[in-house]
């Protein structure tokens, strides 16, 4: 029926003229934007290349020859970067799941459970993940254990995986607490148990909500895996920290640097779009 | 007639603040029970007491004879011959239209799911929702998302349906919609306990009419007596209140 309507529409004459004069300062508008970009982007660039010092920092950190050369080693490195990101994340995700849902049920025989993974979260959500790296990579192998690996890979992915859990427990945990009571009651009143209102109408809402901060985490814990090289697992970092003190020319930190935003800023974009999408589809005031 | 709801001494206490005093109420099959009274009386509360989303503090009630105030009660089964529809609507807004109410007949009664969306289409295109079934809530008037809220908690064939204000947030343009589906359901025979302020819809509908005054039934009665003749000065009293703010 709507449809009928739009096709018979043409618009008025006013609404042309508004049109062309939006048209009009639209493109005003970018034309401010782009001298303005280059008037500023241009004068930092030769404020940049005409310092005294500019020479040696060329040198010292974009040697564009040298970068290449190392780059097959340094992207070998950020492989091991994405797989324990991989693989711990799916980890984080069951385990920081499982603590949020144990921290907010009711259920009086899972109160011992409660208390321990409250305890478990308080406990690596305040150590610096630093010293867990230290504390599982150096100190497990230290005990001796049988059946207990001592691939500094698998400790260093465990480590992540302890303090990571704690802090994605944390946030699920908020969005399943941020979800109105209304909807619970809405859910109870319809016969769903509390495990299937949990299930079907709390956490959907509660982990698109947490979307956003779940991505921040993720990016960081990207980014903290270039911690497990203090156990001398040969990650992008510690690839690059090779080749940088072999020649004391840094290109490789920034090499790897760069291959880390490759990474990251696609991943932060799309995701925002995503939650975008979304909110408009679900909901009428999501342009505002 | 048999009794399918019946509240006997119910009392309900938040701290200190007595909200349900010493209650007993009957609701015979196939009628409608009116609660009036201000905000604050105790009418949601006590629909909330009948769908055990609150624990009553003494009393009992009784569902077609059965006792749902025993603490061995299973809570969830009893709720599924309950319908509840809020005041703030309350539908699910990660879900469409369609699977606001197919999510209780699919998941709790264990319906198949074509069937459960035949079911919801045919209580959609009843009640002219037809062309929402695949929209989301938000994108739905005030009116729309309370009738999709009525027609979720019809989807479970309740054996009492708990209506509490719903005509209360919306648009006064938007009120007769929504209210027209109870008259239907009324004309079904469906039994019903709904609390509201709207005096004209309650007399249409009201089989008994009970006011509500600081968690107690001052005056009950037909709708003719209550409304029109109240005994109690305070029925008086609130009614006409109610009068001067043109909801009578």
């Amino acid at each position: 029926m709507s449809e009928k309507k739009t096709s018979a529409w043409s618009p008025s004459l006013r609404e042309l003229d508004r049109r062309a004069l939006r048209r009009k300062l639209n493109r005003k508008q970018s034309l401010i934007a782009a001298v303005s970009s280059v008037l500023v982007l241009g004068t930092l660039t030769i404020i940049l290349v005409t310092s005294p010092g500019w020479e040696v920092v060329k040198a010292t950190f974009f040697d564009i020859e040298y970068g290449k050369e190392v780059f097959p080693t340094v992207a070998k490195g950020l492989w091991i970067n994405l797989q324990l990101t991989f693989f711990g994340g799916i980890a984080i995700g069951i385990i920081a799941m499982g603590l949020a849902l144990l921290r907010t049920t009711k259920s009086p025989a899972l109160t011992p459970f409660r208390f321990l993974a409250t305890a478990y979260v308080d406990i690596f959500r305040g150590a610096p993940l630093i010293l867990i790296i230290l504390l599982v990579g150096f100190g497990v192998p230290a005990l001796r254990l049988q059946g207990i690996s001592s691939n500094v890979i698998v400790l260093g992915t465990i480590a992540v995986v302890l303090t990571y859990s704690a802090y994605v427990a944390e946030v699920i945990r908020s969005g399943i607490l941020s979800i109105h009571p209304s909807q619970r009651a809405a859910a109870r009143s319809l016969g769903l148990t509390s495990g299937q209102t949990m299930r079907f109408v709390v956490l959907p809402q509660a982990l698109r909500r947490v979307v956003p901060p779940l991505l921040n985490d993720f990016v960081s814990l990207l980014k903290d895996t270039g911690l497990v090289s203090i156990l001398g697992v040969t990650d992008a970092v510690r690839a690059a920290q090779i080749n940088a003190s072999r020649t004391f020319n840094y290109t490789p930190y920034v090499v790897a640097a760069i291959l880390f935003l490759l990474i990251t800023i696609p991943m932060t974009r799309y995701t925002d779009r995503a939650i975008r999408q979304r909110t408009q589809a679900q909901n009428s005031e999501g342009a505002i | 007639m048999s009794n399918v709801l019946e509240l006997q001494n119910v009392r309900k206490a938040f701290g200190s603040e007595v909200v349900l005093n010493n209650l007993s109420l009957q609701v015979p099959e196939h009628t409608a029970t009116v609660l009036i009274g201000a905000s604050g009386s105790g009418k949601s509360t006590l629909l909330r007491c009948i769908n055990l989303l609150e624990t009553i503090d003494d009393g009992q009630i009784f569902l077609d004879g059965l006792e749902i105030t025993d603490p061995v009660i299973k809570v969830d089964e009893i709720r599924r011959k309950l319908g509840m529809v809020f005041q703030s609507f309350n539908l699910f807004p990660h879900k469409t239209v369609l699977e606001n109410i197919t999510l209780a007949p699919v998941k709790v009664q264990n319906k198949d799911v074509e069937e459960a969306r035949d079911i919801a289409k045919k209580l959609l295109s009843r009640f002219d929702l037809a062309d929402k079934a695949d929209q989301y809530p938000d994108r739905l008037s005030g009116g729309q998302q309370q009738r999709v809220a009525i027609i979720r908690s019809l989807a479970v064939n309740p054996r009492l349906l708990l209506l509490d204000e719903i005509t209360s947030a919306l648009d006064p343009v938007l009120v007769n919609e929504v209210l027209s589906i109870v008259r239907d359901l009324k004309q079904d025979g469906m039994t019903m306990v709904l609390a509201t302020h709207e005096m004209g819809f309650a007399t249409q509908v009201a089989d008994e009419v009970c006011f509500l005054e600081s968690g107690n039934i001052l005056e009950r009665g037909s709708a003719e007596q209550v409304l029109k003749n109240p005994t109690n000065p305070k029925t008086q009293e609130f009614l006409k209140r109610v009068h001067q703010a043109g909801r009578l």
